[in-house]
């Protein structure tokens, strides 16, 4: 029996009014890539957290390559070998990759306090040419997509000689290609007696990397699987405690044939270039592609956050003029964006206020006073309909879970009674059964009317929700997928329409 | 926390465990020590003469919040006070009728305002750098036209608005508690001030979700300007003449009054009351080291450590769950 890398025992931990870990047991073998699954809430960030030394256990033992440790803080926790890449990025956007790659570890020129650039440039380009990247080390860091910045974030770890790196949903917002590349590296980190702990809500990718699963449900072990012989089903069973109807449940509806909305050779920044498809009634349209294709961007021309240089949008065979998201909501058109805490919510505010954002001039009384009274009864309804799980209609939105902070966000949208309902990413960092919920309601939307345009980087939620498939690949449309040919094979080959490269 | 609770149940509630109540403790807590150190701090006289203080920089502070609430700044209030007063008594000089010259004095403290929110949220540059700039320009505008001279030439008739009382209270008074009421119904009870909150929340989500952003902005620069604009009028009264360099420094005064009462910069939270509660704790301080004799070289200094320890105690406090 290999031993043990890292050994967590009885791990408790309570914060005001909940438990969030009771009792848990937690373990990695060298070279070992461990799954860490459960829903939202189940407790795997606490866990994390508490062994990188950012919480302290209320109760348990840690035990380190064979020493019983508990690591003050992160930093030291890193110099043990423990190193964590969280879901929000932890980096500066305005520096480039070479300096966010040595924040904090700088390489001086001997006694001198000066930076020694050539050998940290040196150093870098080993680095990354090892990873098989190929990077611009010079440019700042936001100007590279979310997916290379994610690989700084490994190589920052690699600089640090580390033995277990932990991967909290590394790959929410990475397309197919990314991920692969993602795991090769996480192969051959594993190859080199690295271990990995990985976490994430896509079930068939924690399948493809791991070794071995655990689960935890209510901040506790809800069992253990072999990631080669468990199933799907298996798997769910256990981190929601029932059997959860099929997830990806295959609609079978008749779109409609009216045509709702059309969009004629729409041109503008960063780089789309004359996208034109059109939008019928009740059907929902999926729009598939890398990240850097122009989706996101395609729906921010069209709802006049940034300005278009060309084309023209057609409301049921009218031109309309949609200059501002003030515009867009008065034409019936919702945009979900795909960052709900930076783009969608306001955190310090209630859900209530939230819930009303876009619908204010449906709350007015004496031209400029917000009716309480309407306000409730819409906030009530919606929390009833879409069932979200809130303590009172007052709590700030910043204490909800994910996946019930999504649902306040599609609740905003919804109470704007939109013709049109644009989403972004709709399923981004949300636990597997709030996910069946939204896929639910997303559906029934379109059943009632809702032309639906749905961006999303997972193909299976593409393909089990979209009446029609739109791919884009560097700004332009390259194919519209008919019911009778969206295919997984069909989508990605023409979303890497350049080659792969 | 409660489901369903009575209004004043709410108030109740609100007022225990409210930023404001423990600024209110601070306060009292400010005015016993003075009373103690300086016995004739509480009697009549000098309570009127404070109260009549605090409404100048009370109304200029209640502006000042409006546009701090959206993460932005206001540093041109004072100089505008100096522009709207110069305006009014040099109106008035030339015969205009006061409500007219107030009137009109206040429209042209407004145009600046106006100046201030169209370069920050159509031309989107840098509220303190924008406001900065109009500091300058206001001020230099009022010593051109002025020659730095005092405009003295004020009618009999317009005096009382800052000298005269009501009830036995100041006039000053009772055009801050107009104001403050005015402005704490706009900002609890209408659209406009629930979108105020949200910029300063989140102006990306704000805008994303169909609201006019810079228009809001706009507005909020011209009600700073429109308050500036109203206390520089009624400190004409007070001193029965326009000086240049009226409100120098008010500007400080006004964001400290903010950030006393609990407003914080990065906006988003903050409230009138909190404001007053915050505008009453500068004023009796100062008060209060006049009393005991402190110079006023010292005086300075003292406030700018409570301005900064107000900061602190708003850091460390613990976070409401």
């Amino acid at each position: 029996m290999a031993p043990t890398l890292l050994e967590m025992q009885g791990i408790s931990k309570h914060f005001p009014g909940v438990k969030a870990l009771d009792k848990v047991d937690f373990s990695v073998k060298p070279g070992e890539v461990v799954g860490l699954l459960g829903e939202n809430g189940a407790g795997k960030s606490t866990l994390m957290k508490i062994l990188s030394g950012v919480y302290r256990a209320d109760a348990g033992e840690i035990v380190w390559q064979g020493k019983t440790v508990a690591f003050p803080g992160i930093r030291e926790a890193q110099e043990a070998g423990v190193t964590i890449i969280f879901q929000e990025l932890n980096n500066c956007p305005n520096l480039t990759p070479l300096d966010n790659l040595f924040l904090g570890r700088e390489l001086h020129r001997p006694h001198s306090p000066f930076l020694h650039y050539p050998a940290m440039r040196k150093k870098a380009l080993e680095l990354f040419a090892h990873l098989g990247i190929p990077i611009d080390l010079d440019v700042p860091l936001s100007r590279l997509s979310t997916a290379l910045q994610q690989m700084i974030e490994i190589a920052k770890a690699l600089l640090t000689n580390v033995k277990l790196l932990v991967m909290d949903e590394p790959t929410s917002s990475l397309t197919e290609r990314e991920t692969a590349r993602l795991f090769t590296i996480i192969r051959e980190l594993k190859s080199k007696g690295v271990s990995v702990i990985f976490i994430s809500h896509k079930l068939n990718e924690v399948f493809e990397i791991t070794d071995r699963i655990v689960v935890l449900r209510d901040g506790q072990n809800a069992g253990e699987l072999d990631s080669h012989t468990a199933t799907t089903e298996q798997l769910i069973t256990r981190m929601v405690g029932r059997e959860l109807g099929a997830l990806y449940a295959r609609r079978a509806r008749a779109g409609g044939s009216e045509e709702v909305l059309r969009v004629e050779g729409l041109s503008g920044p960063p780089h789309v270039q004359d996208v034109s498809f059109a939008l019928r009634k009740g059907e929902i349209l999926g729009l598939a592609g890398l990240i850097g294709a122009g989706r996101t961007e395609t729906a921010r021309l069209l709802i006049g956050a940034a300005r278009k240089t060309r084309g023209s949008i057609l409301l049921s065979g009218k031109e309309v003029r949609i200059r501002s998201p003030a515009d867009a909501v008065a034409q019936g058109i919702a945009y979900l964006p795909e960052d709900r805490k930076v783009q969608a919510l306001i955190l310090p505010m209630s859900v209530r206020e939230n819930l009303t954002m876009s619908i204010h001039r449906m709350l007015l009384h004496l031209g400029a006073f917000i009716s309480r009274r309407k306000e409730n009864e819409i906030t009530d309804s919606y929390v009833a309909s879409l069932s979200i799980k809130i303590a009172s209609r007052e709590q700030t939105v910043n204490d909800l879970s994910g996946g019930n902070q999504q649902k306040v966000v599609i609740a905003k949208w919804l109470a704007s009674k939109p013709r049109i309902l644009i989403l972004d990413e709709p399923t981004r960092g949300i636990d597997v059964h709030a996910k069946a919920e939204v896929h639910r309601i997303v559906s029934e939307l379109a059943e009632s009317g809702v032309s639906i345009l749905l961006i999303s980087s997972e193909l299976p939620e593409i393909l089990s929700l979209s009446d029609r498939v739109l791919v884009m690949h560097e700004g332009r449309v390259k194919a519209l997928l008919e019911k009778d040919q969206v295919s997984q094979e069909n989508i990605m080959s023409a979303a890497l329409a350049g080659g792969p490269g | 926390m409660e489901t369903k609770r009575t209004a004043g149940g709410r108030l109740l509630t609100a007022a225990v465990k409210s930023t404001e109540s423990a600024i209110f403790l601070a306060l009292v807590l400010i005015m016993a020590v003075t009373e103690f150190f300086a016995p004739n701090f509480l009697s009549g006289s000098n309570l009127y003469l404070i109260s009549r203080q605090i409404s100048f920089v009370a109304i200029v502070a209640i502006g000042e919040l409006f546009v701090i609430l959206t993460g932005g700044i206001d540093l041109s209030v004072g100089s505008v006070m100096a522009l709207a007063g110069m305006a009014a008594a040099y109106l008035m000089k030339v015969g205009v009728n006061p409500s007219a010259a107030v009137f009109l004095a206040v429209m042209v403290g407004m145009a600046m305002g106006a100046v201030n929110g169209v370069l920050i949220s159509y031309v989107k540059i840098a509220p303190f750098i924008v406001t900065l700039g109009m500091l300058s320009l206001a001020s230099g505008l009022v010593l051109g036209f002025s020659k730095g001279w005092p405009i003295t030439e004020i009618p009999k008739s317009f005096l009382p608005i800052a000298q005269g009382s009501f009830l036995g209270l100041p006039i000053p008074l009772w055009v801050a508690a107009f104001v403050a009421v005015v402005a704490h119904v706009v900002l609890r009870y209408t659209a406009f001030g629930r979108r105020t909150y949200a910029i300063g929340g989140n102006e990306q989500a704000t805008f994303l979700s169909g609201i006019n952003v810079s228009r809001i902005k706009l507005r909020l620069y011209m009600i700073s300007a429109a308050t500036a604009s109203l206390a520089g009028i009624i400190l004409v009264a007070r001193f029965n003449s326009a000086q240049a360099d009226t409100g120098k420094g008010w500007e400080l005064d006004a964001i400290a009054a903010a950030v006393i009462g609990g407003t914080s910069l990065a906006g988003g939270s903050g409230s009138v009351l909190g404001v007053l509660i915050g505008a009453c704790i500068m004023g009796v301080i100062k008060n209060g080291l006049v009393l005991m004799r402190v110079s006023s070289y010292w005086q300075t200094a003292i406030i700018g450590i409570i301005i900064v320890l107000a900061a602190v105690l708003d850091r460390v406090k613990p976070k409401r769950a």
